[in-house]
């Protein structure tokens, strides 16, 4: 029974609550949509793996490394694989058809990313061809591709037209795996470089390395740099996900707003959630009154304005997590090119849920400590 | 040897602060009420008689004195104790007769019993025998806004006495209400004293009304005067 009152209850004013409730779905999904931003800015760190380390040029990414090093690296005690790559940055028909191209070895570096999978066959096919390219499958679906087709990238790091023949689609391995890279043959690239441009062949963008024991990684990040200290290409190797890191602060002060943002609007709600419980406690102080004066000590009264504030934004939080999904589908739809992996965790979803919990649970402290702390004789007054 | 009194009130004095200002309400009452009374406390508007009927049925605490009732001295409780001993003690009938909107007849008179640790079905029952005894056994399902004034308070009437309690507190029950509607609440309670034996403290303008009663008192300005007795007692 004590159910039906906090259900009757909320639904006394239904356009107020209606109103409220609404207000706190608008909350929870712009939440949820804000935290998934978010983590879609950190997708590439969570995708790293401990064993992996990144080795670039000390001075900055985008000055190369000579060939020669992967040999040395190679060599250091703990590094089991070593696979090299150069960022393409070529684009697909118009400029604004961006994402992700690496030129790659690719036989060491699909070894150890064994979370892109491939059909065996079609594997094998990229391998086997040189000018052969391999797409993640939202990539391959966003512009049309199928195997076999040929594919033109216009190059700006590397300028020219660039023909590649689809070899492979791959499937990431689970929902962390970005599925929207290109990846091409680094041979076939320094090969056109040396016909086209001899000064930048047998130049190398990034080392990935994968080391036996991922507890070492440190000190085998030190052995490697020290390995090339005070040479002409001076090496900075980190972890992948300290390499990751790196791109994600560049776009600190971003998520730093969104954070905010977030939060700000988890506080306009709470703030509407509360003004809400607070007018209802106000016309209702007479009804809390009768309570108790039929017995019902304080601490139950406050449980029932606790309870309907918590029905509320129940109601809207339930709402505003189910409209997270499709919401979330359409921003990607939206914007996937600049967010490879747009999904809305289950940790977002349990935030989600907690900030209704703690909306809930704070909008009505106030209104329930005053109802609690009513004078029977005081609201009932009557003097004769 | 004679029953002990069900109420004592002993040298209570109240009054309630009004910004500096404090107004005295009540001065050096004593009063007894007998088990089984139906008494109607009368006075004009401002004298004391709300407050008094407050300070017996433990919705308010007096400045000073003391007051007893079926031998537990309620002056001495404190808030949550007094709510604890009103929900098993004490029924309710209030001018306006206080329902809750959202609940049905049968619920609002369920409402006590949810203190009372009885099962759904005993209370639904309970409930039912309740609403049985004022005459809306066919009402069970109305909300408020659905029943007249005098069907209202009857039920405010099944609520109050549904946990059986030793005694009901009456403030103006009869004062939202045309004659007939009147009549009927009065001599439901006339029942409720005589065949369930049911002490009443009734807080009337109405003279028709305290007619009614067993017995009247008399408060003016705060003080206890004589009081004719009423023919019935």
């Amino acid at each position: 029974m004590l159910l039906k009152i906090l259900w009757r209850n909320a639904l006394r004013h239904r356009l107020r609550t209606s109103l409220t409730v609404a207000g706190m779905v608008v909350a929870i999904l712009s939440f949820g949509l804000l935290r998934t931003v978010i983590d879609a800015w950190y997708a590439g760190v969570a995708a790293s793996a401990a064993n992996r380390l990144v080795t670039r040029n000390a001075i900055s990414l985008i000055f190369p490394l000579p060939l020669s090093y992967a040999a040395q690296i190679r060599a250091v005690d703990g590094v089991r694989l070593v696979a090299l790559g150069n960022w393409f940055g070529a684009y697909y028909q118009d400029p604004k058809n961006f994402f992700a191209n690496f030129a790659v070895s690719a036989d060491s570096y699909l070894a150890m990313y064994p979370e892109l999978v491939f059909p065996e066959a079609d594997k094998a096919a990229f391998m086997r061809d040189r000018k052969g390219a391999a797409v993640g499958a939202k990539l391959a679906t966003r512009f049309g591709w199928k195997l076999g087709q040929t594919i033109v990238l216009t190059g700006t790091i590397f300028p020219g037209n660039w023909e590649f023949t689809l070899r492979a689609i791959y499937k990431g391995r689970d929902r962390t795996v970005d599925e929207t890279m290109f990846i091409l043959h680094w041979d076939y690239l320094n090969e056109t470089m040396k016909e086209q441009s001899p000064h930048r062949a047998d130049q190398v963008g990034f080392f990935m390395i994968e080391v036996n024991d991922s507890t070492r990684a440190a000190g085998i990040a030190q052995a490697i740099d020290a390995r090339f200290a005070n040479s002409r290409a001076e090496t900075l190797t980190e972890t992948e996900k300290a390499f990751q890191l790196g791109f994600v602060a560049m776009s600190e002060a971003i998520i730093l707003a969104i954070r905010a943002v977030s939060f700000v609007v988890i506080a306009i709600i709470l703030a509407v959630v509360a003004n809400t419980m607070a007018m209802s406690v106000r016309e209702r102080r007479r009804e809390y009154a009768v309570l108790k004066t039929l017995g019902f000590t304080g601490t139950q009264i406050a449980g029932l304005i606790f309870g309907e504030s918590l029905v509320i934004t129940a109601l809207g939080g339930a709402l505003g997590i189910a409209l997270t999904f499709p919401a979330a589908q359409a921003f990607k739809a939206a914007v996937g090119q600049f967010f490879p992996i747009f999904n809305v965790s289950r940790e977002t979803i349990l935030l989600d849920a907690a900030v209704s919990l703690t909306v809930g649970l704070l909008a009505a402290a106030a209104p329930a400590y005053t109802a609690a702390r009513v004078r029977v004789a005081q609201a009932l007054r009557k003097l004769g | 040897m004679a029953e002990a009194p069900l109420i004592i009130i002993k040298d209570v004095v109240k009054s309630y602060r009004r910004g500096n200002q404090t107004l005295p309400v009540l001065t050096d009452i004593d009063l007894t009420v007998p088990r089984g009374a139906f008494l109607a406390l009368m006075g004009p508007s401002g004298s004391g008689k709300s407050t008094l009927l407050n300070l017996i049925a433990g919705l308010d605490a007096p400045d000073s004195g003391e007051i007893v009732v079926d031998g537990l001295t309620v002056s001495d409780l404190t808030e949550s104790d007094l709510a604890r001993w009103r929900a098993v003690h004490v029924g309710f009938i209030f001018q306006f007769y206080n329902l809750i909107p959202v609940l049905t007849a049968l619920e609002n008179v369920e409402l006590p019993l949810l203190l009372s640790g009885l099962s759904r079905r005993q209370r639904r029952e309970h409930a039912e025998n309740a609403l049985a005894l004022v005459g809306l056994s066919d009402r069970l399902d109305h909300y408020p806004a659905e029943l007249s004034g005098g069907q209202q308070q009857r039920v405010s009437i099944a609520r109050a006495v549904v946990s059986d309690p030793t005694l009901i507190v009456a403030d103006e029950p009869t004062g939202d209400l045309d004659r007939n509607s009147a009549e009927d609440v009065l001599n439901l309670m006339e029942r409720l004293n005589l065949e369930l034996g049911k002490t009443i403290v009734m807080v009337t303008h109405d003279p028709h009304a305290a007619r009614r009663a067993r017995t009247m008192i008399y408060l003016d300005k705060g003080v206890l005067s004589d009081a004719p007795q009423n023919p019935l007692a």
